[in-house]
């Protein structure tokens, strides 16, 4: 970025920040893209006079155009505020955008009143045009980051969401795995496997596989992990819910589950239990 | 005739999760039957985790393929990574340099009807397969 850039853009704004704010105001109002419903007028006002005043601070001290240097980091600050807090409200990252992007026209308008000669002038729309883009640009990936927040806070309750272990019977435990089995959710799943086995001193599990799509190398190890664990602590497993079409995948993959007793139904898997517990499940005679 | 379909990035393991889904809707959108579907989405899972793990991420490329009244799904795992040093032990049952069964690349091999690997040290690797209904 060159000299005429940042200096003497900073003190036009400086000097006619009455015209741009006005101008900046009526223009985030008339956009498509302004949610009344959302936001109300004193609050666009009080950030844009906030912003300008900070961005022109940092226009003045600017050092390089990757707006990397600590003399922006007021700017990111007010910035990420509010697109945090418009993205709390319900705003769409391009609503959101729309704060610094419709600040453009207002500065080219001063800009052409204040630098007649065209080739400065060229020089100092393209320096305020690098420099929103990028602003704006950092407003959606503040979004962004605010929602992947939000994920990822989800995924959280549902590793605790989805690992039940219920007591089927004495001695018999069944723990219905349901979607993607991956590393830190059969982890979780094992940890409340083997616990449960300690407290209630049972003999034989079952793992359901019922509700997994997809059974390939890294849940089968995953299954026979868990398996091996179990039995280490006195416990057999037994996996049940194995589909024809999941069977056939397995035997294609090369994997080999003969060590484990392994059976199509949970109901099936539960007669096996009961048998190996010498238990006994009879209809009561009419 | 072949119709490039799309590219999904397979950058961290919520990516493979989502290619499987991908891939699952168009096996149904293709008409394979359920243990088609499941073998290829197998399959395709083996060699998302494989461009990850072992490629260090990349690229899957979908194409959907009609050949006179069949209808078929391409995929393509490319990566940037390290490449395969010996293919050969590479497609031997159990073999690994990670810390898996060893079964990933042939088992996908034995999933799926065509089966294509291309690799170069220190360039990369790229692996496709082919399913037909």
């Amino acid at each position: 970025m060159t000299n005429v850039g940042c200096d003497q853009i900073a003190q036009v704004i400086q000097k006619d920040e009455k015209i741009i704010l006005e101008q900046w105001g009526s223009y985030q109002l008339s956009s498509f893209t302004m949610r009344r419903d959302l936001i109300s007028e004193n609050e666009v006002k009080q950030e844009s006079r906030k912003f300008l005043q900070l961005f022109s601070g940092a226009l003045q001290n600017n050092k390089n155009d990757k707006l990397t240097g600590n003399e922006w980091d007021d700017v990111r600050v007010l910035l990420a505020d509010v697109s945090l807090s418009r993205a709390k409200k319900g705003f769409s990252p391009s609503d959101t955008a729309t704060f610094i992007f419709s600040l453009k026209q207002p500065l080219f308008n001063i800009a052409r009143e204040n630098f007649k000669d065209i080739a400065i002038l060229a020089e100092v729309l393209w320096n305020i045009t690098v420099i929103l883009d990028k602003l704006g640009l950092y407003t959606t990936e503040v979004y962004q980051k605010g929602r992947e927040e939000i994920i990822s806070r989800q995924q959280q309750e549902m590793l605790e969401l989805s690992t039940p272990v219920v007591q089927l019977w004495e001695g018999i435990l069944a723990l219905p795995m349901i979607g993607t089995l991956d590393s830190s959710r059969t982890q979780v799943v094992m940890e409340s496997l083997l616990q449960e086995i300690v407290d209630t001193g049972a003999t034989i599990a079952i793992l359901d596989i019922t509700g997994v799509p997809t059974v390939d190398t890294l849940v089968a190890q995953h299954l026979l992990k868990t398996v091996a664990a179990a039995r280490l602590m006195g416990a057999d497993c037994i996996i049940s819910g194995i589909r024809p079409q999941i069977a056939q995948t397995i035997v294609h993959l090369g994997v080999d589950l003969t060590s484990v007793i392994t059976k199509a139904t949970l109901a099936d898997a539960f007669l096996v239990a009961l048998e190996r517990t010498k238990q006994k499940i009879v209809k009561v005679a009419v | 005739m072949t119709n490039v379909a799309l590219v999904l990035p397979i950058q961290s393991s919520e990516d493979i999760v989502i290619a499987r889904q991908k891939v699952r809707e168009l096996a149904i959108k293709a008409g394979f039957n359920v243990v088609n579907q499941t073998k290829f989405i197998t399959a395709a899972s083996e060699l998302a985790r494989n461009t990850l793990d072992y490629g260090g991420g990349g690229y899957l490329t979908f194409e959907e393929l009609i050949n006179g009244n069949k209808k078929g799904l391409k995929l393509v795992f490319e990566d940037q990574g390290p490449g395969i040093d010996n293919i050969q032990l590479a497609m031997t049952d159990g073999y690994t340099t990670g810390k898996g069964l060893g079964l990933g690349l042939t088992g996908a091999k034995r999933l799926v009807n065509e089966f294509d690997l291309w690799t170069e040290v220190g360039k990369g690797t790229r692996i496709s397969i082919i399913q037909w209904t």
